[in-house]
């Protein structure tokens, strides 16, 4: 044999010293840019032209105006549920359950919104978006408290509450909320005091974008300024050591959900007030997965989750232009999501290690 | 027998070891004889377990060769080692407590090619294993009901059933008590005997002289000298090992605290009970406490319920019964913010595990224990300025080595992580320090340095300090009063200056015959 | 209500209810049989949802190109363990986060399955069906009053199913392979330390997991329903992750639990059909219901492999 033959190489991952605060940035772009050359396997697999299907990915997009701000829609709720998914992954409290949230959301906002009174305009909306985030932080209380105070797994219990909510909005709207002489499984229309103002003439660019952008610089707030930021980091980091320091875990773990919650909530709001102004069972494409996703690839920061939701909005209205051009499926944005995902993750641990070759 | 006509039988040569920046070992040469007990004596950092995971294939060496019964060697893994006969019982038991004794022996074994486990047999093997050694423990039993003595037990006869004809046993003494000891070098006799050869690792002088034929000094990654235990004397090997003169057993903690009635307590502990981890009662009805300036011992060997003390006074542990005062005040149990609040310093055990953040900068964990309070608290706000003035000040004052107040807690060493808890506790001015465990696994420097904190809080700010500690010399030198605990009761208590090694010693046992 | 006593008070009715709780309760047990081989080895693989989405999603199209439903479950099975390898790349060779890793290998693998379908039948009104597996009565025993009707005329995957309980019981305390899974998922460097490989044995257990993933999702498109729906597994494979739990990581109480869930699931089809007077969804609700009911009952009590979501790296730290 040749020396080949004799030299058999062994790879390890050692660890190495970390990198400089701008490459941990790069790292998302990074993920970001693989994922759509990957996303190329897909794409000639369902026999689509790469260049056309990538143009028009963007040119959907972004290209004009209308398709632009059709984007920033989109972005409304996935910011809010990658905001959601963030602030509870802090403090290592896996709310997988966002979509579920994002639920109960929707269905309070419904009900309000067919049996508003009359009232002034703000004050319904107030009284709407209120009652939403309290509604979702209530879902997301229940597997805080079974975590903290039974010890069931978080990660299962906030799976399972997105079936059951998801049945529980089944059965109200083939119920209570089912629009009178429809046999279809959809609310009544919400009264005009419960319709978001639209922001911008010939768009649907609504209220729900500015409160998203007001909430990534809440949470900003919240996290960098205050106390509750510094236990949840805490919590999140070492949930015995921060116990043993003196922070009241379980009430900073309930806070966290309930916000968390409210936040998801806030999604299914909007969606209900702003573009369907009604309760359907498919109010969301999976907003909720959407978020865990998002918020990996912002790095649980504010900024960067409302940048990672802008993009992943992109590749979502992007893909029904490319779609209708070029027949690639829909779901191509699916794919590439669950791709970034795993691909972030690889990417991140190459900050921390480094491959090592030893021969032997 | 003299080491002259044994013949080699581990030769490792120039072995080089890097662990991210740090050089663990530079170029090392270590020979192991046959029929030997060689003492690795270093202290805490000095590569002797590093040296020897790369003799076990546990760690890869950077560069260097190894020979084993004259024949070059290549260790990718433990198997590769353990089919050249070499066996290592960890520092920490590499057991799994929720299985049997013999079900952790026979596991991995490769040589039978049935499918099914065959446990009559290995039982046969193994009860022959124990007779041969007079290693008795019973195979049937779950390992989690063994004592720490029994459980290292179990892995000496673990690497002997493999066939070990080389054992490595890292610091097996430092959970051990005086008789225990003393049962383990008669193992150790008798393994030679049988013509094994051990290596021991210790930072223990006297235990080195007692048990050795031949002491290899390591310091700093290097070999720094090599004696034959008839050609050495303690005195020596200790410059040998930190490098250059030291005083064996004088006491750090000049003068000693009379201690009166007519005292504070500044801890008073009635009656209290507190149950371990698998239900049953680790602490059973101690009785004791610490008056303002002094500076408590509790010796013991690990498992004693020493632990379970601690965690109770620190507030992450509910007693079954009993009675705590902290400075007068009866003390809340399970809430660790009422002692942050009420003047008890606090320094863990497991410092990484529960003391620490290590993933977070190091002014998150400075502050950790008084954000909740001005200047640092402000409403529902954060005031950072005032974190960054601490902990630059706190940095400075205990000359943590770090880049900064943001760099990553995890990049510290474990003495400057020692320091970073001292800080942030003596910072507060504390009535009472509850130290666990305080300078384990730190190296001389480190353990100096927070020995003279220790002294120095108790003098000049009149804390009353509990030491709990299973390092007998770190209890001498410290305290004006030792306290032995021993299956969770007090053997009894004494002052320093009628206290003597060997009556303490025999409480760590405990035996207590009638003392003075 | 008179009437919905009446029909379950029914010899039919119960017959029916109880065959239908095995054949409900199968993907579940092939779903926590693979879940706890895999966390036995110290893996969580939260991959399932995603993997047994997909396994039936190329396990139904296999069939339909084929029209062999035995070739449709080979094909299930590999897709199951392609992904599980995924799964091993990321947690095991890499070490990265279980729960995240896993959450992405779900997502990925449910936006690949709804791609790869869409593409391959297009949109029509009508989604393509295939023959699905028919009923295996097994002769003589399915001849047996009351219980050959309940036991013994299913499928033949449920007797798979059945035969895999005891099956991976004796693998995991009788064998020596199962030991050292064991020992590798509770203490990782015990194993290593008497040269057990940590790596290789989490990777096994994850293919074989995988696999069993497969054919569970297998199961849902070719003998449960004769279809692919987006939505076909709709959250089992969540509930075998919580059936591990309520098992304490026993395969036989593991599989007591999907039955159970079986049981739930069975009653509430029949309840919906009954034409009770309440939204057939809220008897949707209670298979998820009572699995976080269960859970709550054995929280305190359970006790996972102690080595569960650590990645094992040697050269952690130095010293």
């Amino acid at each position: 044999m040749d020396e080949w033959g004799k030299r058999i190489m062994r790879m390890i991952l050692a660890k190495r010293p970390p990198l400089p605060y701008w490459a941990q940035i790069l790292i998302p772009f990074i993920a970001i840019v693989v994922s759509l050359c990957l996303s190329s396997i897909p794409i000639i697999y369902a026999k689509g032209d790469l260049f056309k299907s990538y143009f028009y990915l963007f040119y959907g997009a972004l290209g004009t105006r209308y398709n632009f701000l059709e984007t920033c829609v989109k972005s409304s709720p996935l910011i809010f549920t990658g905001l959601a998914v963030a602030f509870a992954f802090r403090a290592k409290f896996w709310n997988i359950g966002a979509e579920g949230q994002l639920l109960a959301g929707a269905i309070v906002a419904t009900w309000i919104g067919i049996n508003v009174p009359e009232m002034p305009k703000f004050a319904a909306l107030a009284l709407i978006i209120s009652a939403g985030f309290v509604a979702g932080g209530l879902w997301a209380l229940i597997p805080a408290l079974l975590k903290t105070k039974l010890k069931v797994d978080d990660v299962v219990s906030s799976l399972l509450l997105n079936y059951v909510m998801w049945h529980i909005m089944g059965a109200l709207l083939f119920g209570p909320l089912q629009q009178p002489g429809s046999s279809w499984p959809r609310s009544p229309s919400i009264s005009e005091l419960a319709k978001y103002p639209m922001l911008l003439a010939r768009s649907r660019f609504h209220l729900g974008i500015v409160m998203a952008v007001v909430a990534i610089a809440i949470i900003w707030f919240i996290n960098e300024k205050t106390v509750l930021g510094y236990r949840i980091k805490s919590i999140g980091a070492n949930l015995k050591a921060a116990g043993f320091g003196g922070i009241p875990t379980t009430s900073v773990i309930i806070k966290t959900a309930m916000i968390s919650g409210g936040l998801a909530a806030l999604a299914g709001v909007g969606e209900v007030c702003a573009i369907h102004y009604h309760l359907l069972m498919d109010v969301s494409p999976g907003y909720g997965y959407s978020g865990i996703i998002i918020a990996m690839l912002g790095r649980l920061h504010p900024l960067g989750v409302g940048l990672s939701a802008f993009f992943f909005s992109m590749i979502i209205v992007g893909a029904q232009t490319m779609s209708r051009m070029t027949g690639v499926p829909v779901y191509i944005a699916d794919v590439i999501q669950g791709m970034s995902l795993l691909i972030m993750l690889v990417a991140q641990l190459f900050t921390e290690y480094k491959i090592k070759v030893i021969s032997k | 027998m003299s080491p002259k006509n044994r013949s080699p039988i581990v030769e490792m040569r120039s072995i080089k070891k890097c662990f991210l920046d740090t050089v663990a070992l530079k170029s090392v040469n270590f020979t192991l004889y046959e029929g030997e007990i060689c003492a690795l004596l270093g202290e805490n950092g000095a590569g002797k377990t590093t040296l020897m995971n790369v003799l076990f294939g546990y760690y890869a060496c950077d560069d260097g060769e190894i020979y084993v019964n004259g024949k070059k060697v290549t260790f990718s893994a433990p198997r590769d080692a353990i089919a050249k006969g070499i066996g290592m019982v960890h520092q920490h038991f590499a057991l799994v407590p929720s299985i049997s004794v013999l079900e952790n022996i026979v596991v991995g074994i490769k040589e039978s090619k049935n499918l099914f486990l065959d446990m009559k047999e290995a039982k046969h093997k193994l009860l022959d294993l124990e007779k041969m050694y007079g290693l008795f423990v019973d195979p049937d039993v779950k390992v989690e009901t063994l004592s720490i003595g029994e459980q290292q037990k179990v892995e000496i006869l673990k690497a002997l059933y493999r066939g070990a004809k080389i054992l490595i046993l890292d610091e097996p003494t430092a959970v051990l008590a005086p008789l225990e000891t003393k049962d383990l070098f008669a193992t150790l006799r008798k393994l030679t005997e049988n013509g094994n050869s051990v290596i021991f690792i210790s930072h223990k002088l006297y235990e080195v002289m007692e048990i050795s034929d031949r002491i290899v000094v390591l310091r700093n990654g290097e070999i720094v000298a090599e004696r034959h235990k008839t050609e050495t004397n303690m005195r020596e090997l200790a410059s040998l090992m930190v490098g250059g003169e030291i005083d064996l057993g004088k006491r750090k903690n000049v003068g000693f605290k009379l201690i009166n009635d007519e005292i504070k307590d500044v801890l008073r502990v009635n009656d209290l009970w507190v149950m371990g981890n698998r239900g049953i009662e680790a602490v059973k009805g101690v009785t004791f406490s610490v008056k303002e300036g002094e500076i408590l011992g509790i010796a013991g060997v690990s498992g004693n319920g020493q632990k379970e003390l601690a965690e109770c006074l620190f507030g992450i542990r509910l007693p079954e019964k009993g009675e705590v005062y902290l400075d007068g005040l009866s003390l809340a149990f399970g809430n660790p913010f009422f002692t942050v609040m009420n003047g008890m310093g606090r320094i863990p055990e497991d410092r990484i595990d529960i003391g620490l953040m290590m993933d977070l900068t190091v002014e998150d964990n400075i502050i950790l224990e008084m954000h909740a309070f001005r200047p640092l608290k402000n409403g529902i706000l954060l005031n950072y300025d005032a974190a960054h003035r601490v902990s630059d000040e706190l940095i400075q004052k205990f000359s943590i080595k770090t880049a900064g107040r943001d760099a990553l807690t995890k990049t510290l060493s474990g003495g400057n992580l020692q320091k970073i808890i001292l800080a942030r506790v003596i910072y507060r001015n504390p009535r009472l320090i509850v130290a666990a465990q305080p300078t384990r696994g730190l190296d001389v420097g480190a353990i100096d340095f927070i020995h003279d904190q220790l002294i120095t809080t108790s003098k000049n700010n009149n804390s009353g300090i509990l030491l709990i500690s299973e390092d007998l010399d770190e209890v001498f030198s410290l305290s004006d009063r030792i306290a032995v605990m021993y299956e969770g009761k007090f053997m009894g208590i004494v002052d320093i200056e009628n206290a003597d090694r060997e009556t303490i010693g025999l409480w760590m046992s405990g035996v207590k015959e009638s003392c003075a | 209500m008179g009437s919905l006593f009446d029909q379950i008070f029914q010899m039919s009715f119960i017959i029916g209810l109880l065959s239908a709780m095995f054949r409900m309760a199968t993907p579940i047990i092939f779903g926590t049989l693979g879940e706890i081989i895999t966390e036995r080895s110290g893996v969580l693989n939260l991959g399932i949802e995603g993997i047994m989405l997909i396994s039936a999603m190329f396990g139904f199209l296999a069939t339909l190109t084929t029209g062999s439903q035995w070739f449709g479950v080979l094909i299930a099975i590999l897709v199951g363990v392609i992904f599980a390898l995924m799964m091993a790349f990321l947690v095991v060779y890499l070490g990265l986060s279980q729960h995240v890793s896993g959450l992405g290998v779900t997502l990925f693998a449910t936006g690949l399955a709804m791609f790869v379908y869409r593409h391959a039948v297009g949109s029509p009104t009508i989604p393509p069906i295939v023959q699905p597996f028919k009923p295996f009565p097994i002769p003589y025993l399915s001849d047996i009053p009351f219980f050959g009707q309940i036991l013994f005329n299913q499928y033949a995957l449920v007797y798979v199913s059945w035969a895999l309980i005891p099956i991976m019981w004796i693998f995991l305390y009788k064998t020596r392979y199962g030991l050292a899974l064991r020992v590798v998922g509770e203490n990782p460097m015990a194993a290593d330390t008497v040269g057990i490989n940590v790596n290789l044995t989490r990777t096994l257990a994850l293919v074989v997991g995988g696999a069993l993933m497969g054919v569970g999702g297998a199961f849902l498109t070719l003998a449960h329903q004769n279809m692919f729906l987006i939505d076909v597994v709709g959250g089992r494979g969540w509930v075998c992750i919580a059936m591990v739990i309520f098992g304490n990581w026993d395969p036989i109480r593991g599989s007591l639990g999907a039955l159970l869930f079986g049981f739930i699931d069975a009653f509430q089809l029949r309840l919906q059909s009954s034409g009770f007077a309440i939204p057939f969804h809220l008897f949707l609700v209670l298979p998820y219901v009572i699995t976080i009911i269960a859970l709550i009952g054995v929280a305190r009590k359970s006790s996972a492999p102690a080595g569960l979501l650590k990645p094992y790296r040697r050269e952690e730290k130095g010293g």
